[in-house]
């Protein structure tokens, strides 16, 4: 929620409102802000999706090959070939109809699956497991901070001290939303980036008649406002457009209207794509999107969770062509609270349960690939009885991608992103 | 019902002739934090919640605002008491399920005494014992003998009570089934480190949580303390004290606030679905906290920049729909805010090039976005 933790806002802002109004193309907000990675031409960027509600794995990465598929699930699984035929992956799994996109990427193995994997929570409340999905934590417990801030703390800490030498310089988060969600909160300052409330344009002589009276008398709302002004030369469509436009650069060519599912998920792809593609943006992202607890009536094929997954690879397609040359340097990590049930339930739809799927996708990943150690679908291989075993704790995933992507010590990521976690080890050769 | 309790709420904030008392109704329902994002159960009770344990109690006294908070089946549900179970216990002999020990760590730490209140883990798992059988009423307990129970009420469930004495705080609590709980917080609210705490959590967010004036919350503190916890008395400190009124306004109104105040402001039928989706959208979804410590209360939580500027697009929102009443701004400034505008702001608004200009600047002068 704010935007200045560790001393920042000291720093002076050095907007005019000349160059504000004048539509500045670089945000000297964040010129003092350190790269990820300091050697080399990489300039690493990786958004974390945050699915809320529980994603059904199985429905996603369907295991045709799974003999027990058909019992549990029936018409409604994602099968191999006929009605509700799936695209091909492994010969084992087949990914959802509805994520064409996706699979194109898989195809030039920029996506990568992760099936049968859960986070270190084993009960079924989406508020604990959201907890623990976003605080790192071995389990429950309350904590006001999240793994992906103290991944960056940590990158905070392995900086140079600022010319000042008063604190090391931060480096900053990106949260798309109002609120910062828990992966997100911490130490390190985080910019979090909300959308329009209406469609009303803000008046540029109302917005030079309130820097004058901030700059006049309130030093604090003078930064806050004149920030916000700044960073939607960036975070909105139309404004990114001319400030395109203006240096020569093609403008994003019209969008279909779409659904509004799909418009939602896709505007806040759009925006974080700017943000974390831009010179001397954030470079690690976190953006929610809701709406994944398909009790009933789930429509795996044709239904609520075919359309939410292809919003979700429209927002996929929207973030890669968003995001331009620097897709090549990018890692997108898919995640959700827990799976849901095998069996399909008595109103057509699934319950909370346990392993899931996890996405990786981007031009950093070495993808084409289902990493599974598949438990089997029959009934003694489930979870209780009644799950999709978990194989595979999330971690792994995280810390993989946190080293190898990032540059973040396994030390630091065994004791302090992911505390207590030093026999979870990372997964090695996500990253190509 | 979710939304109609929430549309109630917002009204009653909107209408009222006693502000203060409202405020103190959002100051203790955001102590005594739920969300409505633990789902099922808690959200269809936040409403009542805040109505049946927080409001009677905000100039009554501590400890029975305390007490109701505590048996509240919201509360038993959000942090997890309704199905804690004594390892000792009948129950937990029969089913092998145990203790939780998240509702005893909130109230020793954000409840009563506060983080660094001096309790210890081992004061929070003896706590955690002594709440073992609060729970809430059940399906199965009225298909069971006792046809007297209510869906959905407190209830103390023995056979989910761990037995025998526990220590808390270094005293000693014989087991006294449900009544053992109750002389604990009975305790805990004349601790004097309760009354710091509350002291404290008043002054950092009536008047500032950077630069709290210590003479202030000692005042507080002592007021709670002489008074066993009458928080008339302590709000009338709170309100009477000169450091309330002589200290620069430092913190940016919260945007549930500033919708209230807009609503109130320009005593507008402005529909409260739009009201309640504007505060969500620039940070405040209604009662929906972050965490249970509630909504942050540092001095900038409010100040994100792209929050502030979505501000500004409300204003204009606003000074339309205003503006069809033919308001003059500086009239309107006069009649809210009065002498304590600043000359600045006075002349900014002044000088807009526009009835409506005017309007937004004045919801967006420091003066109506600070208190």
């Amino acid at each position: 929620m704010t935007d200045c933790k560790a001393g920042d806002c000291k720093e002076s802002l050095v907007l005019t409102r000349r160059g504000l109004l004048g539509g500045a193309a670089s945000l000297s907000l964040w010129g003092f802000m350190p790269k990820v990675a300091r050697a080399g031409s990489r300039d690493p960027r990786l958004l974390t999706v945050i699915l809320r509600g529980g994603l059904d794995g199985l429905a996603l990465a369907s295991p045709v090959g799974d003999p027990d598929l058909q019992r549990l699930r029936g018409r409604f699984a994602v099968t191999a070939s006929g009605e509700g035929a799936g695209l091909p992956l492994d010969g084992f799994f087949v990914l959802n109809p509805s994520m064409p996109y996706l699979h194109g990427l898989y195809q030039k193995k920029e996506a990568l699956i992760v099936h049968a994997v859960a986070s270190p929570y084993r009960e079924r409340s989406h508020f604990d497991g959201q907890d623990v999905l976003e605080s790192g934590l071995p389990g429950v417990g309350r904590t006001e901070n999240g793994w992906l801030n103290r991944a960056l703390a940590g990158l905070a800490t392995d900086g140079k001290a600022n010319p000042q030498g008063l604190a090391k310089a931060p480096m900053k988060g990106l949260a798309m939303g109002a609120v910062v969600p828990l992966v997100m909160r911490g130490a390190a300052p985080v910019l979090s980036w909300i959308p329009q409330t209406s469609g009303i344009p803000l008046r540029e002589s109302t917005i030079a008649r309130l820097m004058d009276l901030y700059g006049q008398t309130d030093p604090g709302l003078a930064k806050a406002f004149a920030d916000g002004i700044a960073l939607d030369k960036v975070g909105l469509p139309e404004a990114a457009a001319a400030a395109a436009a203006a240096k020569g650069a093609p403008a994003a060519p019209a969008q279909p209207p779409a659904p509004p599912i799909m418009r939602e998920f896709v505007d806040t792809a759009q925006a974080a794509a700017r943000f974390l593609g831009s010179a001397d943006g954030p470079r690690i992202g976190v953006l929610s999107y809701n709406g994944w607890d398909t009790h009933a009536n789930e429509g795996a094929i044709k239904g609520q969770l075919a359309n939410r997954l292809g919003g979700l690879d429209a927002a996929i397609k929207a973030f890669a062509e968003g995001i331009g040359a620097a897709w090549n340097d990018t890692v997108v990590l898919i995640v959700t609270e827990f799976g849901r049930t095998a069996q399909i339930n008595g109103t057509e739809g699934t319950d909370h349960g346990t392993a899931t799927t996890a996405l990786l996708i981007g031009g950093s990943v070495k993808g084409g690939r289902v990493i599974a150690d598949w438990p089997g679908l029959a009934e003694k291989s489930l979870y209780q009885g009644r799950d999709l075993k978990p194989t595979r704790d999330l971690r792994t995933v995280m810390k993989g991608v946190l080293r190898d992507h990032i540059g973040i010590a396994e030390k630091t990521l065994a004791e302090i992103v992911f505390p207590s976690s030093g026999g979870i080890n990372p997964i090695d050769g996500l990253i190509a | 019902m979710f939304v109609e309790e929430a549309a109630a709420r917002l009204e009653r904030a909107a209408i009222t002739d006693a502000p203060f008392v409202e405020r103190l109704v959002l100051f203790w329902s955001n102590h005594f934090s739920i969300s409505a994002a633990k789902g099922g159960n808690v959200r269809v009770m936040t409403g009542s919640f805040e109505r049946e344990a927080i409001r009677p109690y905000v100039l009554g006294r501590f400890a029975d605002m305390l007490l109701a908070v505590e048996q509240h089946p919201a509360m038993l549900f959000y942090l997890d008491n309704a199905q804690s179970i004594g390892p000792n216990s009948p129950a937990g002999f029969n089913r092998g399920r145990g203790l939780n020990e998240n509702l005893a760590r909130e109230i020793l730490e954000l409840h009563t005494l506060g983080v660094d209140g001096g309790y210890t883990q081992a004061d929070v798992t003896s706590f955690a014992r002594v709440l073992t059988g609060w729970t809430v009423t059940d399906q199965r307990m009225i298909l069971g003998k006792n046809r007297e129970i209510k869906l959905g009420e407190f209830a103390f469930m023995p056979q989910r009570h761990e037995p025998g004495e526990q220590t808390v705080l270094a005293k000693i609590y014989p087991d006294r089934g449900v009544e053992t709980g109750e002389a604990v917080l009975a305790d805990l609210a004349k601790h004097p480190a309760t009354a710091r705490h509350i002291a404290r959590k008043l002054v950092a967010h009536f008047v500032s949580e950077k630069q709290p004036p210590p003479a202030l919350v000692a005042r507080l503190e002592k007021a709670f303390r002489d008074t066993g916890g009458d928080l008339a008395a302590v709000a009338k400190a709170l309100a009477s004290a000169p450091e309330c009124w002589q200290t620069p306004p430092r913190k940016v109104v919260p945007p549930y606030d500033f919708t209230v105040s807009l609503m109130r402001a320009f005593d507008m039928k402005y529909n409260q679905v739009e009201a309640l989706r504007v505060a969500a959208a620039i940070g405040q979804p209604l009662w929906q906290p972050p965490s249970p410590k509630g909504w942050p209360d540092e001095d900038d939580a409010w100040m994100g920049p792209s929050a502030v500027r979505e501000r500004l697009r409300i204003a204009e929102r606003i000074a339309r729909l205003a503006n069809n009443a033919k308001l003059d701004p500086r009239v309107t400034a006069d009649d809210l805010l009065g002498p304590s505008m600043s000359e600045q702001s006075r002349q900014a608004i002044a000088r807009a090039e526009a009835r409506e200009q005017g309007l937004e600047l004045l919801i967006m002068s420091p003066d109506f976005l600070r208190r």
